[in-house]
This record gives structure tokens, C-alpha cells and sequence, in this order.
């Protein structure tokens, strides 16, 4: 009602009153008027395919992420039926081979300005830099490479995951603080767990720990048949504390525990693993989030699927803050020091000004326990300890989003 | 002859002695969220004289308005338990809904108002024929609740929409929401009806909303030297009947605030056990009581002094208490 009867004034007032109205209505908080309507956020989703040599126990879910994004959607409209804001995700899903500039036009022509693009770091990258993408906002909700936060980094690019660099020094804080700081560093073939393993490189710099040795995994043959012979051999190594491992996709680091030559624990992708979200998670509200999300999926809530949930709920909870439904406003608010969320693992998150990366704590979890949650007491920062988590503001790579404070 | 009628007065004399004691003495009340049992406290010897099981996952707990009764959110039973305190047993159960958390009873104690954390639900139940009287939507995540003392509100905040949803008891509807700081998770009305005191737990605030047009009228901010601002994580809020003081329980910053309840300044922050959440004044405003979940312990709190005076061990997670004077 309030809608139409302020379009019917828009279209009878000259242009130049039209720009004063427009300009008098841009700063502060959103009126009466502004606040209520429909805001449309896209999905768009790639899973790359599994290499075929990964022996998976746990076949992911067929909706893994896009659950998370449904609830949160879900979460979105319970808020907003208080406000008169609608949430609407329109969800297009990219072939791993298939053209994800295609598809983010699409979105970009159903008027969705917030996409939550839930890719690879490269598909991520590439849709950054689209003409299409400039008055958009991208929510980077799974790809944790550092060059998108550095180098690539966007103003039209935030980020939802940590990085691996927070995430390596989220397990390297706790390593430290157990007094395990000799590290013996296993890393896969691929390019992913390279870039994994110079963030474990990283952190053991930052909080004191060595690297006292360092080997690749290059077997091809089916480690399955062949662990309990060749890891004993390939783990004989100098005096150290703990394995690191850097295997992503999951080749060979399930295989490395109780088979190293001496009795060592594996942390990294396999092991003591750091990560947002964890099925035994159940501290500060979560276990009303995994009941929630249970009822609705089926089954316990993947990280995956949190990082969708939370990439969702930023757009909603920035509506419901700013009390606008207006893009341009919420894509402001959402990157000013205003703006703050819960995501349920104690600390509110919030964006970093100079990298678009939302900081936040850090789970340290085991198959079926939670060990720990970074940062760990002890590792301070002048502005929140969250920040002692990735890359800070005197080390940030990226040059185009502008170092003010939050 | 002299000496029957001197057993007599020193018999009466007795009875009253008696009498007077019951009144003053004290029994504190703490659900152990974990250990699914209710801890029963000595308010002269703060010891811990019992232990007692009681549903799945109890949380929230309130004394009836006779006080001869305590309701026990026994959530993951998903339902209200209704215990019986002179004979220490469960004599029934309420219709509370899913997941039951916490709950207010009104004033004239029939009604009892329940969130139901899972399903965005209140539930209002009808203490006396133990049937649900109505129910109504809310935000995600509903927890904090009071009713207003005139008994015309019911209010309930949401944790993840972070709204105070006003239900009028009369209409059986929401028909007004505020919007408060992140995850809200505790309302109470001051004893004149005229403010609702709201802590948000991720916002690190407090704010005060004035009842009569639902609009927050001042934000309460808390520093403490040496804790970083994001552990400082408000929960409890207990109000003095005198409008002196408001108690705030600060969460993982293991302290409670003590705010001047008319200027909205904080004057202490007193230190207290690990991750405090739930706050009890006695009857007579003498004593405040904390559950600390972490440490698993009770902190006493005498009001005069603005001191901590004791440590009561009870069960793992406290989480509710009450007081019966």
C-alpha cells in the first residue's frame, strides 16, 4: 500500500524534484517507506568434481550447502514478516565445467544485487571481475584461498569463510598453547594443498612453532590397500610433536593417524581440524541451529551448509539492523563498523574494511568431538582478538578497498 | 501451677521463635542443564542440602505465586514440569510445546507463558485446567519472557530476529515488535510496569524500553578493564523492587554488573564464577544468587554491600534459579 502510493508520487513529480527526493532519502537509517519490501538474493553454486581416486565414506549431501542457505532464507522471512521484508533466493546451479558468468547474468537480470556464490576460489575470481558484477554484491561463502582477500581482493567481494590462513592459524594458536610446537608437515599433490600448507608455514612463523620437517605425498597407488606398510615408512621423520597434514580433498589423510611411525596425533585437513562448523558444536545457541537446520534437512548441518546459512543471514540481519530494504543501503551497512552478527560460536562477527573477510571464531574439532575454539586466551590484539586470526591490517595484500579502521 | 504456666509461655514463645525462623529462612532452587536434577540450597548454611532428579535438560524455573510450587522447563522432554516442593516430587506435567526454555507466569499466576525455542512459538498455558490457551508466532529463536505486572503484556524477545515481540494477553496477539541489540535473551519489567529491561548477549548491551510507547529509551554499554569487549556477553537481568538497582549477569566476562536503575549508570562489576547467566533476588532484596555454567557453582551476592560473599558447588550447568522466602 505504501509501496504504490509512493510510485504513483515518483511518477508524478518533475525529474528534479525526483533527485532531491532520492537525495534527501540517501543518508541514515532507511524511513518507513524503504524498509518494507522483497529482497532477492541469488545462489549460485559449482561443486568441482571428486577426483576419482578419493576413497569417501561420507558421500556428501546432494543439497549440502543449499540447505543451509534454505534455512537461513527461512530464518530471513520469520525476522522480516515483523518488518514487511520478504527474502526470496533464486538458485542457479554451474556444471563443474559449466559457464558461471552465464549464470550470474541471469541472477544479475532477476535483480538480485546480493549473490552468494558457494564455488571454487577461481569461479569466485572470475565472477568478481564481471561488468555485470560491479553494482553487486558477491558473498564468497566456501573458497578459502588468501589471493581473493589479497591480491584479487574486490570492493564488490566479501567473504564468508575464513581463509586458510585463519584457519591454520586458528590450529596453530591451540598447538602452541598445548606446547606441541614442532611440526612435521605432510602436504598432498594438489595445487589447494600447497596453498594450505604455506598457511600452516605461516602460522608456525607467526606464533613461534617450526616446520622440523616437511615431505609430499606423491603416492599413486590405493593408499587403502597399502597404508598400514608404506605410512610407517613415509612418516619416519626427526624428533616432532604433531603431523600437519594439507590434503583438501581427502586422498590420504584419513590414513595417516595410528600409523604414523611414532605415536603422534595429525592435525590439518585430517585429524584436529579447524573449520566453522561441527556436528558436536552445541555452545552459545548452536545446538538450537543444529536442531533447527536437523528438522529441516534431515540430517546434521555440514560446514558447507553453515557458511551458506551465515553468507544468507548476512543480508537479513543487515534489513533487519538497517531497517531498509534498499541494495544500496544494505551493501553499505553490511561494510560499515555498524554492522555485526551472531553466528553462534560466541563472538560476533563482523567485516575486516581492508579485505571484505567477515571475522569470526574458529572451531578445532575432532570426528565426533569439539576440542577447542580459536582464537585461544592469550593471543591478543588491541582491537579483538578475532584479528589475530588470518591476515591483519599492516599485512594485508589487498590495495583496492582502502585501510580505514572499523 | 507456676511452673505449667511457665512451660506454656516459654512453649508459646517457642512456636513463635519457630515460626519466625521458617519465615526468614531461605530455600535456594538451581536446574543443572546437564546433569537433568535440581539442586537445593540452604539460604542460612548455603550448603547444599539436596539433590534431586527431575526431567531432561532443565532450564528455566519459577516458583508458583504461593510458592509451593516450581515450574521446571524440562526441554528436551518438551515439557513443563510442575514439582511439588514439600513433598519433592513431579505431581504433573503442562502442555508447554517443543523445547521449552524459558517461561514467565503472570501475575495473578494462572497463566504461564512459554518460548519454544525450536519452533518460533509462545505458548500460553492455563496453570489451573493445564491446557494450552493460545499460541502465537514469533521471531527465531524466542527466550527471554515477562509478563507486565498489570498483567496486560506478555513479552517475548528473539534471539536470532533480536526483537521484543509484545503479545497483548487480552487480544492473543503480537501486535507491536522492537527491535533490541544481537540475540536477545532476557526481559524483565520494572516493578511499576512502566520500563522492560532486554539484555542482548551478542550486542554486549542492555536496553531499556519504555513500555507505554514500546520505543528503547537508553542503551546500557559495559567496559571492563582487562576483558575484551566481545566476551562481554549480557544474559540475566534482575531489577530491585526499590528501582535501585539493575543486576546484569556479563556471561564469559564471569562478572555481574551493578547499574543504577535511575541514572542507567554502571557503578560495579563484581566478580563472580565462569559464565554467569541466570540471576535470583531473595524476597526481602537482600541477597542476589548467580548460576555460574562453566565453573558448575552459585555465586551469593549480598546487595547492601555490592560483595561476593560465597561459593556454593552444585551440579553441572546451572543454569535457573529461584528463590521461596
Amino acid at each position: 500500500m505504501t509501496k504504490l502510493r509512493l510510485s504513483r508520487l515518483l511518477n508524478s513529480v518533475s525529474l528534479a524534484a525526483l533527485g532531491a527526493l532520492l537525495l534527501a532519502g540517501a543518508p541514515g537509517v532507511g524511513t518507513a517507506a524503504d524498509a518494507v519490501g522483497e529482497i532477492r538474493i541469488g545462489f549460485l553454486s559449482q561443486t568441482p568434481e571428486p577426483p576419482p581416486s578419493v576413497a569417501n565414506p561420507d558421500e556428501p549431501a546432494a543439497d549440502d550447502g543449499l540447505a543451509g542457505a534454505s534455512l537461513a532464507i527461512a530464518d530471513n522471512n520469520t525476522t522480516g514478516k515483523f518488518l514487511k521484508q520478504s527474502f526470496v533466493l533464486d538458485r542457479v546451479e554451474v556444471a563443474p565445467d559449466g559457464d558461471a558468468a552465464a549464470a550470474l547474468r541471469e541472477l544479475a537480470g532477476r535483480s538480485d544485487r546480493f549473490v552468494v556464490v558457494d564455488a571454487p576460489g577461481a569461479t569466485v575470481e572470475a565472477l568478481s571481475k564481471l561488468p555485470e558484477a560491479r553494482n553487486l554484491l558477491l558473498l564468497n561463502a566456501t573458497a578459502p584461498d588468501d589471493v581473493l582477500r589479497g591480491s584479487a581482493c574486490a570492493a564488490n567481494l566479501i567473504h564468508v569463510a575464513p581463509s586458510r590462513a585463519m584457519l591454520a592459524d586458528a590450529l596453530g594458536q591451540y598447538l602452541v598453547k598445548k606446547r606441541w610446537p614442532r611440526w612435521f608437515l605432510v602436504t598432498g599433490r594438489r595445487p589447494e594443498d600447497k596453498l594450505y600448507a604455506d598457511a600452516v608455514r605461516r602460522a608456525a612463523k607467526r606464533f613461534g612453532a617450526q616446520i622440523v620437517a616437511e615431505k609430499e605425498w606423491t603416492a599413486e597407488s590405493d593408499v587403502n590397500r597399502t597404508a598400514e606398510s608404506e605410512i610407517p615408512v613415509f612418516t619416519q621423520a626427526k624428533a616432532y610433536d604433531v603431523l600437519v597434514v594439507a590434503d583438501e580433498v581427502g586422498e590420504f589423510g584419513d590414513y595417516l593417524s595410528y600409523r604414523t611411525a611414532d605415536p603422534r596425533p595429525v592435525a590439518g585437513t585430517q585429524g584436529l581440524v579447524p573449520t566453522v562448523w561441527h556436528r558436536t558444536h552445541e555452545q552459545w545457541g548452536a545446538a538450537q541451529l543444529q536442531s533447527r537446520f536437523k528438522a529441516a534437512a534431515k540430517r546434521p548441518m555440514t560446514a558447507r551448509d553453515h557458511n551458506d546459512w551465515t553468507a544468507v543471514r548476512v543480508v537479513g540481519e543487515a534489513a533487519a539492523r538497517a531497517r531498509t530494504a534498499d541494495p544500496d543501503r544494505l551493501i553499505a551497512f553490511i561494510q560499515s563498523p555498524d554492522f555485526t552478527m551472531s553466528a553462534f560460536r560466541g563472538a560476533p562477527l563482523s567485516l575486516r574494511p581492508w579485505d571484505g573477510q567477515l571475522r569470526q571464531p574458529v572451531l578445532l574439532a575432532a570426528d565426533r568431538s569439539l576440542v577447542s575454539v580459536s582464537p585461544q586466551e592469550g593471543f591478543l590484539h588491541p582491537r579483538t582478538e578475532l584479528d589475530s586470526l588470518g591476515y591483519d591490517q599492516p599485512e594485508t595484500l589487498c590495495k583496492t578497498r582502502g585501510k580505514t579502521t572499523p | 501451677m507456676t511452673a505449667a504456666r511457665f512451660t506454656g509461655i516459654s512453649l508459646a514463645a517457642l512456636i513463635a521463635a519457630t515460626l519466625a525462623s521458617a519465615a526468614s529462612a531461605q530455600t535456594i532452587y538451581v536446574s543443572n542443564e546437564k546433569d537433568n536434577t535440581l539442586s537445593v540450597i540452604d539460604g542460612k548454611t548455603m550448603a547444599v542440602t539436596d539433590t534431586i532428579k527431575v526431567g531432561k535438560r532443565p532450564r528455566g524455573i519459577t516458583l508458583s505465586r504461593d510458592g509451593t510450587q516450581l515450574f521446571i522447563c524440562a526441554s528436551d522432554d518438551h515439557t513443563v514440569q510442575v514439582f511439588d516442593l514439600a513433598s519433592k516430587t513431579v505431581v504433573h506435567n503442562l502442555p508447554s510445546g517443543e523445547d521449552p526454555e524459558q517461561f514467565a507466569l503472570s501475575p495473578d499466576g494462572k497463566s504461564l507463558i512459554i518460548a519454544n525455542e525450536d519452533s518460533n512459538i509462545v505458548t500460553v498455558v492455563d496453570v489451573p485446567t493445564r491446557k494450552v490457551a493460545f499460541q502465537v508466532d514469533v521471531g527465531v529463536e524466542p527466550e527471554g519472557m515477562d509478563v507486565s505486572p498489570d498483567g496486560r503484556w506478555g513479552v517475548n524477545t528473539s534471539e536470532t530476529t533480536s526483537m521484543v515481540h509484545w503479545i497483548d494477553m487480552e487480544k492473543r496477539s503480537v501486535v507491536d515488535n522492537t527491535l533490541v541489540g544481537p540475540r536477545p535473551r532476557y526481559a524483565q519489567f520494572t516493578k511499576d510496569g512502566s520500563q522492560l529491561w532486554v539484555s542482548s548477549e551478542i550486542g554486549g548491551t542492555v536496553s531499556v524500553i519504555d513500555t507505554a510507547t514500546r520505543q528503547v529509551k537508553k542503551v546500557v554499554d559495559f567496559h571492563i578493564k582487562g576483558v575484551a569487549k566481545d566476551r562481554i556477553q549480557p544474559v540475566g537481568v534482575k531489577l530491585t523492587d526499590d528501582g535501585r538497582y539493575a543486576f546484569v549477569a556479563l556471561g564469559p566476562a564471569n562478572h555481574v554488573a551493578v547499574v543504577d536503575a535511575r541514572t542507567f549508570e554502571v557503578k560495579d562489576y563484581l566478580l563472580v564464577g565462569r559464565r554467569v547467566w541466570h540471576l535470583a533476588l531473595t524476597p526481602d532484596q537482600k541477597m542476589l544468587y548467580t548460576t555460574n555454567g562453566v565453573s558448575g557453582d552459585v555465586s551469593v551476592i549480598d546487595v547492601d554491600s555490592l560483595k561476593v560473599t560465597k561459593t556454593v558447588k552444585v551440579g553441572r550447568y546451572p543454569w535457573g534459579v529461584a528463590v521461596k522466602g
